[in-house]
C-alpha cells in the first residue's frame, strides 16, 4: 500500500514581468511557470494550499500583470483568490520583508522562478533567501514528484533534457525554469474578481541598487558557427552536435596583464580583432 | 351529438394549448433579461413572417409553396373552425371558407408527406415523421365535420359509429396541432417562431436590413460572470429562437464544419439548447448527430454547465471551437436563428472564465495583449514591408483622404504582395492616402470571435483613439476581417467610420475612370467570396464589377455569392485548429476544381492563406488587388489626349 500522502502547504513568489519585445508589463514566464507546478501539485495532492507572494510597489501596471497570476486558478477548485503584496516603495530591496513574512507563516514550499524579468534580474533571490532562512535550496526544477513525511522527491533539470532526482527536506526553496510545465492560460474574469490584500512592509532602500547605473542591454556577440557540410546527414549532425569546448584553456593565478593577452590573442584568432 | 362534443373539444384543447403556452413562456423566461420592444415587435411580427421569413423560405420553390398552403389552410381553418364549430356560427360562407381552408391545408400535407417519404438526411426523422399524418388528420377530419355546415351532407348523416370515428381523429389532429404548438411537439416552432420574429434580438435584419456585428458584452461590471455558462444565461429572446428551430437542417447542409467531418452541426446545436433551457438529455433528438459523436451521451439542465470542465455536460467544448463564424447557418435559417451570436456567447464563457482557449488559442491572445498583433510580432515592424515605398504616414500628413488600414497581413510574407499591389493600384489612381503604420494595431476580430471581449475592446478602444487624432473620408482595407470590425463592431464603442474594401473602392475608382486596364489574357477565373465581405457586408457585386472591368469572365461556382462556402480561415477556426476527416479549405478548393478555373480571385488575406495552403491545388490564388495591379496600364493611347484635356476635371473630383 501506498503511504498516505499529505498536502503541503507551498507559497509561490511572483514577479512583475516585462514582455521582452514590447517591455509591457506581464506575468513573467517563469513564476507563471512556477505557480503551475504549485497547480499541479494541489491537484496530484489533495489538501495542499497555495499562496502567493509578491513584494514590491503597487500600480497600475503592475497590479494588472500580478492579475495575471490571479487568472490562472480559475476554478481549479483551490480557492486561490488573493494575493499577498507586500507593499514596499520602488528600489526597495524585496528580500528582507519575503524573508520576514515567510519565517512568521513558514511555509513547506516556496516556489520562485529563476530569474526576474525587469529591475536587477541577477537571479540572486532564491539563493539570498535561502541563506536568510536556513532552508535548503533546488534549482531549475522540472517536476516534485512525491511528498512523504516532510521529505520531497523532485526532479531537477539539467541540460540537453536530462533530469536528476533528488531528495529535499521541507520546508524547501525550489527555483524553476524553462523546463518545467508551461503556464496555463489566465482567465480575465477570475483575476479580475481576484483580491491582492495589500500589507505594507518596512522599506529598507536598496542601496547598492540605487548606485548602479542602468542601461539597456546590448546584444552579446554570437559565435558564428560556420557549417561545412557537403551532405544532410553531416549539415543534421552539426545542428545537433554538442557546442564543443576542446580549445579552450582555463587561466589561473595569472596576472592581469596576461589574462588581457591572452584573451587578445583569442580574438585575434577569431578573427573578431584584426 | 357532434354539435355538442365539438365545442368541448375545441375549447378543451385551446385550454390545454393556453396552459402549455403558460409553461413554455416560463421556460424562456429563465434566461437574462433583454431590452426588447414589445408592442412594436408584436406589430411587426406579420410582416416580418410574411415578408423577410418567406424570402428565406422562398428559395426552396416547393417547400415553400408547401409551407404556404399547409400553414395559411391551418390558420384559416383554426380560426375558421373556433367561429363554425366552436362558437357555432354555423354559416353557410364561413362554412364553405373553412372547407377550402381544410382542403388547401389537405393538399399542402400531401405535398409534406411526399417530403417525408425520402427525407434528406439533414432532415430530423423522429416526432416529424408523423407530422403529415397529423396534418392530414386534422384536415380532412374538419373537413368532413364541416360538410354538414354547408348543407353537403345531411346534418343526422352516417351513424354515431363514424362520428365517434370523425370525432378519435380530430382529437389527433387537434392534439398535434394545437396542443402539441405550446406542449413541445413539431408544431413547436409555428408558436415559438412568431414570437421569436416578434421578439427578435436583431431587428434591423428585417425590412432588408443587415445586422451582423457582434454584440458588446458590458465589462463595467467586475463583479459579473462573463459570457454564457449555463442555458439560463442566454437573454430570454435567445432561449426563445432557440426553441423556434423547425430543425430543417438547412444550416447542416451548409456548414463547413459539419462537411469537414469536425464535432459540429449547427441543428444539433440549437436543438442542445432546447434540451437545456428544458433540462434533460439529447436522446430524443432525430437527426445528424456531431460528427463523431453518437447521441445519447449528453445532457444539461438550465442552470447546469453547457460546457463541463471535466467530463461531459450539453455540450463539448470542441464543439464550440469548430465554428468560422462563416455565418453560412444564419444566412440560410428560415427561422433567422442567430447561431453565430450563442456560439460567440459559450465561447466568451470558456476563455474570460475557464481560461480554456485550445491549441494555439491562448498564446495568440497573450501575444495580442503584448504585443497588439496576433503573431506575437514587433510592433514596431509592421511597415517593414514597405521600406522601400516611402508609404505616406498619418502621424505626419493628419489629413488624408483615404486612410489605408494594413491589418495584421502587414506581417506575413504572402500578404505583403497584396499590399504592395493595393499601393501601386491607389498610386496609379493618384489616390491621396496614408497609413497609420506603427499606430495601427489588430482590429480585435480574432481576440473578439475566440471569446477574448476583454482584449477586443482594449485593442478597439486604443484604435479609436488613435483614429481620432486625424482626419481622413474613408478608410480601405484589404483584410473583410477588419472591415467588418471598424465598420459594424465599432460603432457600440464610439468609433463610427466610412469602411470600404479594396474591391469597393477599386471599382469605385474604375468607374470614375482613374484606372485602365490591358485586356485579360489568362486562363479562366472562379472568385472566392469572402464570408465576412459577402454574408457579413453584402458585398458580392463590387469585386465581381472589378474583374469585369479586366475583362474577365467570371465562371462561378456552385457556393457562390451568398451561399459561399467558407476557405476555413474565419472565427479563429485555424489557431484552435479542432480535427476533422477533411479540411475546409480542401473542399474549397474541390469548388474550384469544377469550374475548370485556373485561378481563382480572392479579397481576403485569410482565405489566401487557407487556399493557397491547399497542397496539389488545380488553381493559382490572386488577390483582386495583385491581377489589378498586374493589368493596370498608363492611359490608352487614344485617350491620353481627352485625358489630358479632363486633367482639370478630374482633379476636381478627387
Amino acid at each position: 500500500m501506498r503511504p498516505e500522502q499529505q498536502g503541503v502547504d507551498v507559497a509561490v513568489l511572483v514577479s512583475v514581468g516585462r514582455h521582452p519585445i514590447t517591455g509591457r508589463a506581464r506575468r513573467a514566464d517563469q513564476d507563471a511557470r512556477g505557480l503551475e507546478l504549485a497547480l499541479g501539485l494541489e491537484r496530484q495532492l489533495p489538501g495542499s494550499r497555495v499562496r502567493l507572494l509578491h513584494a514590491g510597489p503597487r500600480g497600475e501596471e503592475s497590479e494588472s500583470a500580478l492579475r495575471g497570476y490571479l487568472g490562472m486558478a480559475a476554478g481549479a477548485g483551490t480557492g486561490l483568490d488573493t494575493l499577498t503584496l507586500l507593499e514596499q516603495a520602488e528600489g526597495s530591496d524585496a528580500i528582507p520583508a519575503l524573508a520576514q513574512h515567510l519565517a512568521a507563516a513558514p511555509p513547506q514550499l516556496v516556489i520562485t522562478g529563476t530569474r526576474a524579468e525587469r529591475g536587477e534580474g541577477s537571479g540572486l533571490l532564491p539563493y539570498a533567501l535561502a541563506e536568510r532562512l536556513g532552508w535548503p535550496l533546488v534549482n531549475g526544477l522540472a517536476a516534485v514528484e512525491k511528498v512523504e513525511n516532510g521529505v520531497a522527491t523532485v526532479l531537477q533539470a539539467l541540460p540537453r533534457g536530462q533530469r536528476r532526482r533528488l531528495e529535499v527536506r521541507l520546508p524547501a526553496i525550489v527555483s524553476v525554469d524553462g523546463a518545467a510545465p508551461a503556464a496555463r492560460q489566465s482567465a480575465f474574469g477570475p483575476a479580475r474578481r481576484a483580491e491582492l490584500e495589500a500589507t505594507p512592509v518596512a522599506a529598507e532602500p536598496d542601496q547598492e541598487l540605487a548606485q548602479w547605473q542602468m542601461a539597456p542591454a546590448r546584444k552579446r556577440p554570437k559565435r558564428l558557427k560556420i557549417v561545412k557540410a557537403a551532405s544532410a546527414r553531416d549539415r543534421f549532425k552539426a545542428a545537433a552536435a554538442k557546442a564543443e569546448g576542446g580549445s579552450g584553456q582555463v587561466l589561473e593565478g595569472v596576472s592581469a596583464e596576461q589574462g588581457a593577452e591572452a584573451i587578445l590573442k583569442l580574438l585575434e584568432a577569431e578573427g573578431v580583432l584584426r | 351529438m357532434l354539435e355538442t362534443l365539438l365545442p368541448i373539444l375545441i375549447f378543451a384543447a385551446l385550454a390545454l394549448a393556453v396552459v402549455g403556452a403558460w409553461r413554455r413562456i416560463r421556460l424562456w423566461r429563465q434566461g437574462r433579461p433583454a431590452e426588447v420592444d414589445l408592442l412594436r415587435g408584436l406589430a411587426a411580427m406579420p410582416r416580418r413572417y410574411l415578408v423577410d421569413l418567406h424570402h428565406v423560405v422562398g428559395r426552396d420553390k416547393v417547400m415553400s409553396n408547401t409551407h404556404v398552403a399547409t400553414a395559411g389552410g391551418f390558420v384559416a381553418a383554426a380560426v375558421l373552425m373556433i367561429l363554425v364549430h366552436g362558437l357555432g356560427l354555423a354559416n353557410p360562407v364561413l362554412g364553405g371558407l373553412l372547407l377550402a381552408a381544410s382542403a388547401t391545408m389537405f393538399v399542402g400535407s400531401l405535398f409534406v408527406a411526399k417530403r417525408r417519404r425520402n427525407p434528406p438526411a439533414r432532415l430530423s426523422r423522429g416526432p416529424w415523421m408523423r407530422l403529415p399524418k397529423s396534418l392530414m388528420a386534422f384536415s380532412l377530419s374538419v373537413f368532413l365535420i364541416t360538410l354538414p355546415t354547408v348543407g353537403v351532407l345531411p346534418q343526422d348523416a352516417g351513424s354515431w359509429v363514424l362520428a365517434l370515428i370523425l370525432s378519435a381523429v380530430l382529437v389527433w389532429g387537434l392534439g398535434e396541432m394545437v396542443f402539441g404548438m405550446t406542449w413541445g411537439g413539431p408544431m413547436k416552432h409555428a408558436f415559438a417562431g412568431a414570437l421569436h420574429l416578434a421578439f427578435h434580438r436583431r431587428p434591423e435584419r428585417f425590412g432588408g436590413g443587415r445586422s451582423t456585428g457582434l454584440m458588446a458584452l458590458n465589462l463595467d461590471d467586475s463583479g459579473a460572470k462573463l459570457g454564457v455558462e449555463t442555458p439560463s444565461d442566454f437573454t430570454w429572446n435567445q432561449l426563445l429562437g432557440f426553441d423556434a428551430c423547425v430543425q430543417c437542417g438547412r444550416c447542416e447542409a451548409v456548414c463547413p464544419a459539419f462537411a469537414a467531418g469536425q464535432p459540429l452541426n449547427p441543428k444539433k446545436l440549437i436543438q442542445d439548447m432546447v434540451v437545456g433551457l428544458a433540462g434533460g438529455s439529447d436522446a430524443a433528438y432525430a437527426g445528424s448527430p456531431y460528427p463523431g459523436k453518437p447521441v445519447g451521451e449528453h445532457h444539461g439542465s438550465p442552470h447546469g454547465p453547457i460546457v463541463a470542465r471535466e467530463g461531459k455536460a450539453l455540450v463539448d467544448a470542441e464543439t464550440l471551437w469548430s465554428c468560422t463564424t462563416c455565418r453560412a447557418c444564419v444566412e440560410e435559417c428560415p427561422m433567422m436563428i442567430e447561431h453565430v451570436d450563442a456560439i460567440v456567447d459559450m465561447r466568451r464563457f470558456l476563455t474570460l472564465e475557464h481560461g480554456n482557449t485550445p491549441n494555439k488559442g491562448a498564446e495568440v491572445l497573450d501575444n495580442l495583449i503584448a504585443t497588439d498583433n496576433p503573431g506575437g510580432f514587433d510592433p514596431g515592424s509592421r511597415l517593414h514591408w514597405a521600406a522601400d515605398l516611402n508609404l505616406p504616414l498619418m502621424a505626419d500628413v493628419k489629413q488624408a483622404d483615404v486612410l489605408l488600414w494594413l491589418g495584421d497581413g502587414a506581417f506575413d510574407m504572402r500578404n505583403q504582395r497584396t499590399l504592395r499591389a493595393l499601393v501601386k493600384v491607389l498610386r496609379a489612381a493618384e489616390v491621396e492616402f496614408a497609413v497609420l503604420g506603427v499606430e495601427e494595431r489588430d482590429s480585435g476580430d480574432v481576440a473578439r470571435r475566440l471569446g477574448d471581449e476583454a482584449t477586443f475592446q482594449s485593442l478597439a478602444r486604443r484604435n479609436i483613439a488613435t483614429l481620432a487624432k486625424y482626419r481622413f473620408q474613408r478608410i480601405v482595407t484589404c483584410d473583410p476581417h477588419s472591415f467588418h470590425v471598424l465598420g459594424n463592431e465599432y460603432g457600440e464603442l464610439g468609433g463610427v467610420y466610412e469602411v470600404r474594401h479594396h474591391s469597393t473602392y477599386i471599382a469605385e475608382l474604375f468607374e470614375a475612370g482613374r484606372l485602365h486596364f490591358a485586356p485579360w489574357k489568362g486562363g479562366s477565373v472562379t472568385y472566392h467570396d469572402p464570408c465576412y465581405l459577402g454574408r457579413y457586408n453584402g458585398e458580392y457585386e463590387a469585386p465581381r464589377n472589378v474583374l469585369k472591368a479586366l475583362g474577365i469572365q467570371v465562371a462561378e461556382m456552385e457556393r457562390s455569392g451568398f451561399r459561399s462556402r467558407c476557405c476555413g480561415g474565419g472565427g479563429g477556426a485555424p489557431i484552435t485548429d479542432i480535427p476533422g476527416e477533411r479540411r475546409i479549405p480542401d473542399m474549397r478548393m474541390n469548388d474550384v476544381k469544377q469550374t475548370g478555373a485556373e485561378l481563382v480571385a480572392v479579397g481576403c488575406p485569410q482565405c489566401t492563406a487557407m487556399l493557397e495552403g491547399v497542397v496539389d491545388a488545380t488553381a493559382e490564388v490572386r488577390d483582386i488587388a495583385e491581377l489589378v495591379a498586374d493589368a493596370l496600364v498608363a492611359r490608352p493611347a487614344a485617350a491620353a489626349v481627352d485625358a489630358a484635356a479632363n486633367k482639370t476635371t478630374a482633379e476636381e473630383v478627387t
